[in-house]
């Protein structure tokens, strides 16, 4: 099942160094050696085994944006399932900027009209910290107004912290198909299991996917901080020539295990009952492997 | 024990240390020039900021002193160009005379001359003040240099700073030198083995670690400071930074999922302490500080386990915490109230880690097929922690309450009453 996925936005914006620290394990400190995309870079990300995401980024240079929307326009804009429009927060030529944005959706309208389009505020670190909100605000407003009749999904992001895994959690959440099948058994494992919340991530990129929560936590953050805290452990670990595979952390009030679930995914429990074992939790775990692979199997095979 | 303690410079808030509790620490002092990093480094090592977020530091313009509570007793004193140590109103004696270390950092991508006659002036004041101290040089910003050049500086710097003061006749004064970095683990490293030298009790901490590592089939053993991951001791077999990196992430990715679990799970069910601390990551550390010398520096409010009015302000007695996390040992794995964890990696590889005391985590490495018996590994460890609570006398008050038992497994484990592995 392939998803065509437009990634689109002014030169410099940040649409590479994204993708790359996503989807190719770069830090964001080496990002900074990425050179500026020519014309278009495909990428097929394989994602829940069957679901490929095919990427397009789209370099963003006045004369490759002029040629998307002329000569390329039907092969760049057709089957479109997502377009993700980076916008550079300290970008000096807002009114070009939003001319190649009106451009852009216009050629989606007819093309393909039931993309979802995703809006992200990138480089949002450079913003000082007490104007941040007031900023995203305003631009989201103008966005939503120019973006009419089309909707748009707005994401504050950048690539020093974890905003931009919860902008790409979403995006890809959107994706998959059939998703409340498998938060209704993931629902219903966190029941069986006493857990306080479980949450599903896929295996490479450590987005979430989906997750159940029986006891909520406050911290609405907490996905995307925990996918950004994992990943960086992730690449520390193959660093030293070992791949992450497991954990179980026990504390004083919780106990948190994260596991490999599927072929795809990664699962993470969270306890809070400090007279269930770890074993029994870790017991839980490796049955619902079986349960869950079958279900992948059968959602996403046709 | 708080990461939010940063920058509270009122004089008052070191003296609540108990005082036996300070001389049990080994004590550091940073010096050096102006722009050299020694902010940088405080930042980065005790305060978990990220190297990068270092470039907006402001300059430090004042003689500024920042104490940082955990295993180490750790002071900073930025010393401006026009401090003068031959200024009468200028107490050196009371400076450099409880100080175990003086780390000195060399900006090594700038014009060190003047960097170089400010360490001979500073080493020659505080030797004459307090013989014992050992002299640590970091020659720092080196991720800028090329290997040979970084070879050649150190041994510029060594040459010169040598010279210098066996001209003034002091060739006896030892001088160490380390190339350092924020930007990766070197600074960790250099600040691991300055703190080693001050440990009297490190012969006998290895020794420990040596014993577990053989009775358990551990492949290498750390004993970790927590807040500023510096490891303090390490078992005899060689060290290579990648275990050492391994582990230090480890400290992070479990203090940053504690942070978010660990407080959380408390407002939502009751049980536990809530605490309002602006910083997220002190969780744990503040975790285990609950062996008498509790600060509630935030003025914020803590609940026990047990205690049943959520919406009370009072602080509950040390007591009662204290005795929570020491009822521990006779329960199993499970339940534990200390930190515990365990990584597994694809290569065949497992970390594991446990609390020691409120400062010191122990991780080990060890291969999956030794970590089968779990069981043994726990009891071990168990035994160790024992034996290291009675070589550093933390649990005075409750010491006396358990002598007879403590006793007993300390002398157990000395006459090898560890079961072998196997």
């Amino acid at each position: 099942m392939k998803k065509k996925v437009l990634l689109m936005g002014k030169s410099g914006s940040g649409k590479t160094s994204m993708r790359s620290i996503i989807f190719s394990n770069y830090i964001a400190r080496d990002t900074r050696r990425l050179g500026a995309t020519i014309d278009v870079e495909h990428s097929h990300v394989r994602f829940l085994g069957n679901l490929v995401l095919n990427l397009w980024d789209c370099g963003g240079q006045e004369a490759f944006m002029e040629n998307y929307f002329a000569s390329q326009r039907d092969h760049i804009f057709k089957n479109v399932e997502v377009l993700i429009y980076v916008f550079d927060v300290e970008s000096r030529d807002v009114e070009k900027d939003m001319h190649y944005y009106q451009s852009c959706l216009e050629a989606i309208l007819t093309n393909s009209k039931d993309a979802k389009i995703f809006c992200l505020i990138h480089k949002m670190d450079l913003v000082q910290e007490d104007q941040r909100d007031k900023i995203y605000n305003e631009r989201v407003l103008e966005l939503q107004t120019r973006s009419l009749p089309l909707q748009v999904i707005p994401f504050r992001t950048s690539i020093w912290d974890e905003t931009l895994y919860k902008a790409w959690s979403s995006i890809v959440y959107s994706l998959i198909p059939n998703v409340q099948l498998l938060e209704s058994h993931l629902d219903n494992f966190c029941k069986i299991c006493e857990a306080d919340e479980i949450v599903l991530f896929e295996r490479m990129t450590f987005l979430v996917i989906a997750h159940s929560t029986r006891v909520d936590n406050g911290d609405v953050h907490r996905f995307e901080k925990i996918s950004n805290i994992i990943k960086q452990f992730k690449l520390s670990c193959s660093r030293t020539q070992g791949s992450f595979q497991s954990m179980e952390v026990r504390h004083s009030n919780f106990a948190g295990f994260i596991d490999y679930l599927t072929g795809n995914t990664y699962v993470m429990v969270i306890m809070s009952d400090p007279t269930i074992q770890s074993a029994a939790t870790l017991m839980n775990i490796s049955i619902a492997r079986k349960h869950f692979e079958k279900l992948e199997g059968a959602q996403f095979s046709k | 024990m708080s990461y939010s303690d940063y920058g509270d410079n009122d004089p008052i808030y070191g003296d609540d240390l108990a005082e036996e509790d300070r001389e049990s620490r080994p004590r550091l002092m940073l010096m050096g020039l102006r722009r050299s990093g020694k902010s940088s480094i405080q930042r980065v090592v005790f305060h978990k900021m990220s190297p990068t977020e270092t470039l907006f530091l402001e300059s430090t313009s004042k003689i500024n002193k920042d104490n940082i509570h955990s295993f180490i007793d750790f002071q900073v004193w930025d010393f401006p160009g026009q401090m003068d140590f031959f200024d009468p109103t200028f107490d050196t004696t009371a400076i450099f005379g409880e100080v175990g270390a003086l780390v000195f950092v060399i900006d090594s991508q700038d014009d060190y001359m003047e960097a170089l006659a400010r360490l001979h002036t500073t080493v020659v004041a505080a030797h004459r003040v307090n013989p014992n101290i050992t002299f640590e040089v970091f020659i720092h910003k080196v991720d800028g240099l090329s290997e040979d050049y970084k070879i050649d500086t150190q041994r510029d710097i060594q040459q010169t700073t040598m010279d210098e003061l066996s001209d003034a006749g002091l060739e006896n004064v030892q001088l160490a030198f380390y190339l350092t970095s924020i930007y990766d683990h070197s600074i960790f490293e250099a600040f691991s083995k300055v703190i080693q030298k001050l440990i009297p009790q490190l012969p006998t901490l290895e020794n420990l670690l040596n014993i577990l590592c053989a009775n358990s089939g551990i492949e290498k053993a750390f004993l970790f400071d927590v807040i500023s991951k510096i490891y303090i001791a390490t078992d005899s077999s060689p060290v290579d930074s990648q275990s050492y990196e391994i582990c230090s992430d480890m400290i992070d990715v479990i203090i940053d999922i504690s942070s978010i679990y660990g407080r959380a799970a408390i407002g939502a069910k009751s049980q536990g302490y809530l605490e309002d601390h602006q910083d997220g990551q002190d969780d744990w550390t503040q975790q285990q500080d609950g062996h008498g010398d509790y600060e509630d520096t935030n003025g914020g409010i803590h609940q026990r386990p047990g205690a049943s009015d959520m919406n009370s302000q009072t602080v509950v007695s040390n007591s009662s915490r204290a005795g929570s996390l020491n009822s521990v040992p006779t329960q199993q794995t499970s339940g534990n109230h200390e930190a515990f964890s365990v990584i597994k990696m694809g290569n065949g590889t497992v970390l594991y880690l446990r609390e020691v005391n409120k400062y010191l985590a122990l991780i080990c490495l060890l291969k999956a097929e030794t970590f089968e018996k779990q069981g043994l590994i726990d009891y071990n460890v168990h035994c160790f922690k024992e034996a290291m609570d009675q070589v550093f006398e933390l649990k005075r008050a409750e010491r006396t309450r358990r002598e007879m038992e403590a006793n007993q497994l300390l002398e157990e484990q000395r006459h090898n009453g560890m079961y072998g592995h196997g």
